[in-house]
C-alpha cells in the first residue's frame, strides 16, 4: 500500500510555554494540491518547516514521502522543493545567478533558461536580488523551489505580493506539475486559491485542524447556503416555512424580495417553487447563492482580527 | 557541488567593496605605513619591517577568517540564506566547506600579495624554507580558532550584532590584540594575557618564526586550545535561522 505523500498525527510544537501547534494531524495524498488555510498565527509556517525536517516535533509523528524529515533528512532534500515565506538569498546575489546556482546543487535540475523564461524572470534576471519587488522575490523563490525537478513542493504563501497574472501563472504551473504526479502543499490566505487550486483544504486555527475536506465539501455540508427569490410583496413567509424542512428558514427582508436559507437542495428549490406556483405567483427570478470559501473560513475561525 | 558553493561565495565576498577594504587596503595601508613606524610607535628593536610583516599577515588571517566570516554567515542566517540551502541538497558540513574554500583562497591570494609587497619594501625574513613551513601551520590554526569564534558570533547573535562585534573585536585586536606590536612593547601585566588570546598566539608566533626562525610551539598550543573550544561551543550553539 503506497504511503500518503506527507503524513502528519498529533503533531504538537511548542516556542516556550505556548504551543503553536496543538496536535494537529493531515494527510496529502500522492499527487495532489492541498492548501493549508488559516488566520496568521494559526500555526501554518511552524507545521510545513516541521515537514521540510527545520524543525524536531514535540510530540506526534510526521512523514514525509514515508521518511523522518530530520533523520531521513539528506535522503529527502533531493526529492523536497521548498519555498519559504521569505528571503533565502543572498542580498547581493543576482535573480539569474541564484536560480542557478540552486539548480548547480541538484542531480538533475531542469532546464533553467525555461523555467526563468515560464515565471517571467528574464526581466529582472540580471538584478540584485537586494532591489527585486515583493511579487520578483516570490517568482524566483517558487522558481527555486522547484528547479530540482523535487516530487513534492511545499510553498509557504506562494502568491503573497504577487499581481494577479503572476499569480494565474503561478497556478497554471502548480496544475501543470500536478498533471505530472507532483504533490503540492501550499499555505495561503487567499481563499480563491485554496478554492480554485486544490484538491484538499485543511483550515487550521490555533494549532489544530478544525475543519477538512475538498472545497466543495467544506463549503457545501452543513453550510447555510440561501436561496433568493424576486417576487410580489406581502405573501405569508410562515406558510412557506412551514411546508420546507426543519433548519429552513424563509423571510422578506425587503419588500417583494424573499430569502430561504437553509441545505440548499434540488429537492427544496422544487419545493420553494412549487409554493409559489400553488399560490399563483409568478416568480421573477430564483437564484442559488452558495457560500464561499471564505463565509465557511470566518464562520470557523471568528472575525477577531489577529 | 561544493565546487559550486565554494565558488559563489567567493564572488559573492569579491563583489563586496567592505570586504575587500578589509582584507587588502587596510592590511596593505598598515604593511607601508609600518615601515616609518619608529616615528609613530616605537615597536622596539630591529627593523621596523621585519617586525611589522609577520603582524600584517596575522592581521590578514583576522580580517577574512573572523571579521568577514562572522559579518557574511551572520547575514546569511538573517536572510533565510543558510535555513533555504539547508533545504537543498547540499550538506551542512558541504555550506561549512564552501566557507572554509572561500576564506583559503582569500587567504592564500592575500598573504602573497602581502608577503610580496613586503619583501619588496625590504622584509627580511629568517633564512631558508622552515620559517614559512611554521608560518603555514600557523595560518591554518589561526583560521581555523578565529574562524570557530566568528561562527560562534555569527550563529548566536543577530546580524546587526554579529557586525558591530566582528568590527569592533577586529579593532581592538589590532591595537591591542599583539597582533601588530611586538608582545613585550605591552605592559607585563597584559603580556600575560595576550600571550594567550588567538591574535597574541598567532602575531607573537609569526614574528617568532620569521625574525628567531625558532618553532612557534607555545602560539601553537594556544591555537590549538582556542580552536577546540570554540569548535565545540560553536558546534552545540550555531542556530541556523
Amino acid at each position: 500500500m503506497p504511503h500518503p505523500a506527507v503524513d502528519i498525527s498529533d503533531l504538537v510544537m511548542r516556542y516556550g510555554d505556548v504551543a503553536a501547534v496543538d496536535g494537529l494531524s493531515l494527510r496529502v495524498e500522492t499527487g495532489t494540491i492541498t492548501a493549508i488555510l488559516g488566520p496568521n498565527g494559526a500555526g501554518k509556517t511552524t507545521t510545513i518547516e516541521t515537514c521540510e525536517g527545520f524543525r524536531r516535533p514535540h510530540q506526534g509523528t510526521v512523514r514525509v514521502l514515508g521518511l523522518d524529515p530530520v533523520a531521513d533528512a539528506t535522503e529527502l532534500r533531493p526529492r523536497v522543493g521548498v519555498m519559504l515565506q521569505s528571503g533565502g538569498a543572498w542580498l547581493g546575489v543576482r535573480a539569474e545567478e541564484m536560480l542557478r546556482h540552486m539548480a548547480s546543487l541538484h542531480a538533475r535540475p531542469l532546464d533553467t533558461d525555461a523555467l526563468i523564461e515560464r515565471l517571467g524572470i528574464g526581466s529582472f534576471a540580471r538584478t540584485a536580488y537586494r532591489r527585486l519587488s515583493g511579487g520578483e522575490k516570490q517568482r524566483l523563490s517558487l522558481a527555486m523551489a522547484m528547479v530540482g525537478r523535487p516530487e513534492l513542493l511545499f510553498l509557504d504563501e506562494p502568491s503573497a505580493g504577487l499581481d494577479p497574472q503572476s499569480r494565474r501563472a503561478t497556478w497554471d504551473l502548480l496544475v501543470e506539475l500536478r498533471e505530472q504526479g507532483v504533490t503540492t502543499v501550499l499555505t495561503t490566505h487567499f481563499m480563491d486559491e485554496a478554492e480554485e487550486l486544490s484538491d484538499a483544504v485543511y483550515i487550521v486555527d490555533s494549532g489544530r485542524v478544525i475543519a477538512a475536506g475538498t472545497p466543495r465539501e467544506l463549503t457545501g455540508a452543513d453550510a447555510r447556503n440561501t436561496l433568493h427569490i424576486v417576487a410580489p410583496a406581502g405573501l405569508d413567509t410562515h406558510a412557506l416555512a412551514a411546508c420546507l424542512p426543519p433548519a429552513t428558514t424563509a423571510d422578506e427582508p425587503v419588500p417583494g424580495q424573499y430569502v430561504v436559507t437553509g441545505d440548499i437542495s434540488p429537492g427544496l428549490v422544487t419545493q420553494v417553487t412549487t409554493w409559489f406556483g400553488e399560490h399563483d405567483v409568478l416568480v421573477e427570478s430564483v437564484l442559488v447563492e452558495r457560500r464561499s470559501l471564505e463565509d465557511r473560513f470566518l464562520d470557523l475561525t471568528g472575525k477577531a482580527l489577529r | 557541488m561544493l565546487r559550486a558553493q565554494t565558488l559563489m561565495e567567493l564572488r559573492l565576498l569579491a563583489r563586496n567593496g567592505e570586504q575587500l577594504l578589509l582584507t587588502i587596503i587596510i592590511p596593505l595601508i598598515l604593511l607601508i605605513a609600518g615601515t616609518q613606524s619608529s616615528r609613530i610607535v616605537d615597536l622596539g628593536p630591529g627593523r621596523p619591517i621585519d617586525i611589522i610583516a609577520p603582524g600584517v599577515l596575522a592581521l590578514a588571517v583576522l580580517s577574512t577568517s573572523f571579521t568577514s566570516l562572522a559579518i557574511a554567515t551572520g547575514f546569511e542566517r538573517r536572510y533565510g540564506v543558510l535555513k533555504r540551502l539547508g533545504a537543498s541538497p547540499l550538506p551542512r558540513w558541504g555550506l561549512m566547506v564552501g566557507k572554509v574554500g572561500a576564506v583559503v583562497i582569500v587567504e592564500i591570494v592575500q598573504l602573497a600579495l602581502l608577503s610580496t609587497v613586503a619583501l619588496l619594501l625590504g622584509w627580511e625574513p629568517a633564512g631558508g624554507v622552515t620559517p614559512w613551513l611554521w608560518a603555514v601551520v600557523l595560518v591554518v590554526l589561526g583560521t581555523a580558532a578565529f574562524g570557530a569564534l566568528a561562527l560562534l558570533i555569527a550563529g548566536t547573535l543577530r546580524a546587526e550584532a554579529t557586525l558591530a562585534v566582528a568590527n569592533l573585536v577586529y579593532v581592538v585586536l589590532l591595537v591591542g590584540g599583539a597582533l601588530l606590536v611586538p608582545l613585550d612593547r605591552y605592559p607585563d601585566i597584559a603580556q600575560s594575557v595576550l600571550v594567550l588570546l588567538p591574535s597574541g598566539a598567532l602575531g607573537e608566533g609569526l614574528r617568532e618564526t620569521f625574525t628567531a626562525g625558532t618553532p612557534p610551539f607555545l602560539a601553537i598550543a594556544v591555537l590549538a586550545g582556542w580552536t577546540a573550544v570554540a569548535g565545540l561551543a560553536t558546534a552545540r550553539s550555531f542556530s541556523w535561522e
